[in-house]
C-alpha cells in the first residue's frame, strides 16, 4: 500500500485498482474542530483536482478536492456521527471515501511522505 | 454620531487633501450629457422642518388606517394588539442599533435574545430546531423548498392550492433560476374545505417529490389535520413542508411538527410586529434535527467558555454567505433581528397561557363574525372548520364589495379577486380575518355595510 500527497492537503492510499481519500493531519490541525463532513454518495465520479467533499470546522468550511479520477465505491458512514474522527485520526479512522482508479498514471504528480513533510515545512 | 452638515471651509480641505480644485474635478469622468444639469424637474426644494412636518401630515390623513375603522383584514398579514412595552423594550440602544452579529461574541444580549427566539418557535411549530429569523414568510417557504431539493436530491415541489398566493409566485420566480419543477393548483369555492386539494396534492406525490407545501390554516381559512399527508410524504421520501402565516393560530390547534411535517416555516408578524404596511416582517423557520445541516439561516447556540462560564454563540452558520461567498445554501436568509426580538417579548409576556388565551379569544371572534355574516341573504360561509379567518361566497363579485365598503370606512376583508386576478372562478370570494381587536360592534357594523352593498 502506497500513500500519496497533494499540495491541498490531502492523502491517497492506494492498493490494486481502490484508494482511500482524506486529508492530512496538517490540515485538521489548520482547520480546528472538525464538526460536520459533507462526502460524495457512491457511485458518484470526481475528477483529478475537482470538489469531491467539504470539511467544516466551527468558523470555515473547505472543499476537499479528487486527488486523481476515479469512481466513489464507498463513503466513510462513520463520520456523520462523529466528525471529530477527522481530527483525532485524519490518516485512519477519519479517511472520507473510497475511489475506484480510473487511471493509475494520475497518481505520479503526487508527492510521497517525505515531500509532503517537506512541502509543509516549506509552508 | 451626530450629522453635522459640510461647511466651505470643511469642502475646500477636502480637497486641497486629495488636489482638486473642485468638486467637479471628481466627476471628470461622467460624460456631461449623464449629469444633472439642474433640480429634478417634480421635486420640490428644500422646506423647513415643520413644513415638511404638515405636509407629510396632510399626506397621512389620506390613509384609512387599521387603527381607525373596522378592520377584518388578513391572508397573511394580521393586526394583533401589541403590548406598548414590546416597542418600549426593542428601542434599548443595545438592540435597536444592532446589525446582524457578524462578531457574536460582543453581542451576549442579542445571542440570548436569538437563542430564546429560537426556543419558542421550535416549541411552537414542534419542532427539534429553529433559526435565528428570516427575512420573511414567504422567503422562508422558497427557502424550505430548496432545502427539501439538497435533502432529497429530487427537484418537484408539489404545492397545494390551499397556499397563499404571493408564496407561490415568489416560488414561481425563484424557480426560474433554479430549474425547480413546481407543480401547483388553484383553490376552488367549494364548501367545507375551502382552497384544499388534499387529493391531488396525495395523487401527485411520487419518487421524484422533494416536498409537499402546505399551509394551515390555508388562504381560505380552513384547518385540516397534516398527519395523513405527512405519512404518504414519507413514504415516498419526500419531505412535508408546512407554512403558517398566522402564528396565533398554534395556540389553538395542534403544531405542524406534532403532525409530522419535516420543515415548518411561517410569518411572525402576527406576534410583536404590526402591519407596518407590509414590512419588516419576521420568517420563522424550524425542521427536524437530522435536517439541520441542510437549513438555512444562522442559529445562536449555548456553550461554555474556557473559564466554564455560560455564553452564547453564532453555530453552523459556516454555509452563510459571509463565509461560503458563492456557495452559500441561501441568497435571501436575511436574520430580522429587531422584529424577531419583538416577536420573542410579545410571546414571552404571553406565555403559554396567554397564547392559548388569545387565540381562544380569536377563535370565538371569528365565530360570532361568521354567524353573523352568513346570516346575510345570498351569502355563504365556506368553512366548516376555521381559526380567526373565514372565507364567505358572496352573490356578487367581492372586489368592488370591498371598495365600497372602504369608502365607507371599513376594511372588510380581503378579495380573492385582488389575490387571483385571473380567475373568475374565485371573483365571488371574500377572507375575513377576526382578531381580538375586532369589537361586536365592529362586525355589526361590517354585516350592515355588507348586507346594504350586497342589496344595492
Amino acid at each position: 500500500m502506497t500513500t500519496y500527497y497533494t499540495e491541498d492537503h490531502e492523502w491517497i492510499s492506494v492498493e490494486g485498482g481502490t484508494a482511500t481519500v482524506g486529508i492530512t493531519d496538517y490540515a485538521q490541525a489548520q482547520l480546528g474542530d472538525i464538526v460536520f463532513v459533507e462526502l460524495p454518495a457512491p457511485g458518484t465520479t470526481v475528477s483529478k483536482g475537482g470538489e469531491a467533499a467539504v470539511v467544516e470546522s466551527v468558523k470555515a468550511a473547505s472543499d476537499v478536492f479528487a486527488p486523481v479520477t476515479g469512481t466513489v465505491s464507498e463513503a466513510n458512514g462513520a463520520l456523520e456521527g462523529d466528525p471529530s474522527l477527522v481530527n483525532s485520526a485524519p490518516e485512519g479512522d477519519g479517511w472520507f471515501f473510497k475511489l475506484t482508479l480510473a487511471d493509475a498514471a494520475e497518481l505520479e504528480g503526487l508527492m510521497n511522505a517525505e515531500g509532503y513533510k517537506a512541502y509543509c515545512d516549506s509552508l | 454620531m451626530r450629522y453635522l452638515p459640510l461647511t466651505d471651509a470643511d469642502r475646500s480641505a477636502m480637497l486641497a487633501t486629495i488636489g482638486a480644485a473642485s468638486i467637479d474635478d471628481l466627476f471628470v469622468d461622467v460624460p456631461a450629457e449623464a449629469r444633472l444639469a439642474g433640480p429634478i424637474a417634480g421635486l420640490p426644494m428644500h422646506a423647513s422642518e415643520l413644513a415638511v412636518e404638515r405636509h407629510m401630515s396632510r399626506l397621512a390623513r389620506k390613509n384609512l388606517t387599521a387603527g381607525d375603522a373596522p378592520f377584518f383584514l388578513g391572508c397573511g398579514a394580521y393586526r394583533h394588539h401589541v403590548p406598548a412595552s414590546v416597542d418600549h423594550l426593542i428601542q434599548r440602544g443595545e438592540f435597536l442599533t444592532s446589525y446582524t452579529p457578524y462578531q457574536p461574541e460582543i453581542a451576549q444580549g442579542t445571542l440570548q435574545a436569538l437563542f430564546e427566539f429560537q426556543t419558542q418557535v421550535a416549541r411552537l411549530y414542534g419542532c427539534d430546531v429553529a433559526n435565528a429569523s428570516m427575512y420573511d414568510g414567504s422567503t422562508a417557504c422558497w427557502e424550505a423548498i430548496t432545502m427539501a431539493r439538497r435533502v432529497t436530491r429530487r427537484g418537484k415541489a408539489i404545492l397545494s392550492a390551499g397556499l397563499h398566493p404571493h408564496y407561490v409566485s415568489l416560488a414561481r420566480t425563484m424557480a426560474r433560476f433554479t430549474g425547480d419543477q413546481l407543480d401547483t393548483a388553484l383553490p376552488t369555492l367549494t364548501s367545507g374545505a375551502p382552497g384544499d386539494d388534499m387529493a391531488r396534492v396525495l395523487a401527485a406525490v411520487d419518487g421524484d417529490t422533494s416536498c409537499v407545501v402546505v399551509q394551515n390554516p390555508n388562504i381560505l381559512g380552513h384547518v385540516a389535520d397534516l398527519s395523513e399527508l405527512a405519512a404518504r410524504c414519507h413514504e415516498k421520501g419526500a419531505l412535508l413542508i408546512a407554512v403558517v402565516t398566522e402564528p396565533v393560530a398554534l395556540g389553538a390547534i395542534r403544531s405542524p411538527g406534532e403532525m409530522g411535517a419535516d420543515i415548518v416555516v411561517g410569518e411572525g408578524q402576527s406576534l410583536g410586529v404590526g402591519l407596518n404596511f407590509g414590512g419588516p416582517y419576521v420568517g420563522l423557520f424550524a425542521c427536524n434535527e437530522k435536517y439541520v445541516r441542510q437549513m438555512p439561516g444562522r442559529l445562536a447556540g449555548v456553550t461554555q467558555d474556557a473559564e466554564g462560564q455560560r455564553g452564547f454563540v453564532l453555530t453552523l452558520s459556516t454555509r452563510e454567505q459571509h463565509i461560503r461567498r458563492e456557495k452559500a445554501t441561501s441568497n435571501i436568509c436575511t436574520n430580522a433581528g429587531l422584529c424577531a426580538l419583538a416577536f420573542s417579548i410579545h410571546l414571552t409576556l404571553l406565555g403559554e397561557t396567554g397564547l392559548r388565551r388569545l387565540a381562544a379569544l380569536n377563535h370565538a371572534s371569528a365565530v360570532a363574525a361568521a354567524d353573523r355574516l352568513s346570516r346575510i341573504a345570498g351569502v355563504e360561509l365556506l368553512n366548516d372548520s376555521f381559526f380567526n379567518e373565514f372565507t364567505l361566497k358572496l352573490p356578487v363579485e367581492a372586489r368592488p364589495v370591498v371598495r365600497a365598503l372602504a369608502d365607507k370606512g371599513i376594511l372588510g376583508g380581503v378579495s380573492l379577486g385582488r389575490l387571483y386576478p385571473d380567475a373568475p372562478d374565485l371573483a365571488g370570494g371574500l377572507v375575513v380575518a377576526v382578531t381580538e381587536t375586532a369589537s361586536e360592534e365592529d362586525v355589526e357594523t361590517l354585516a350592515q355595510a355588507l348586507e346594504a352593498e350586497i342589496a344595492a
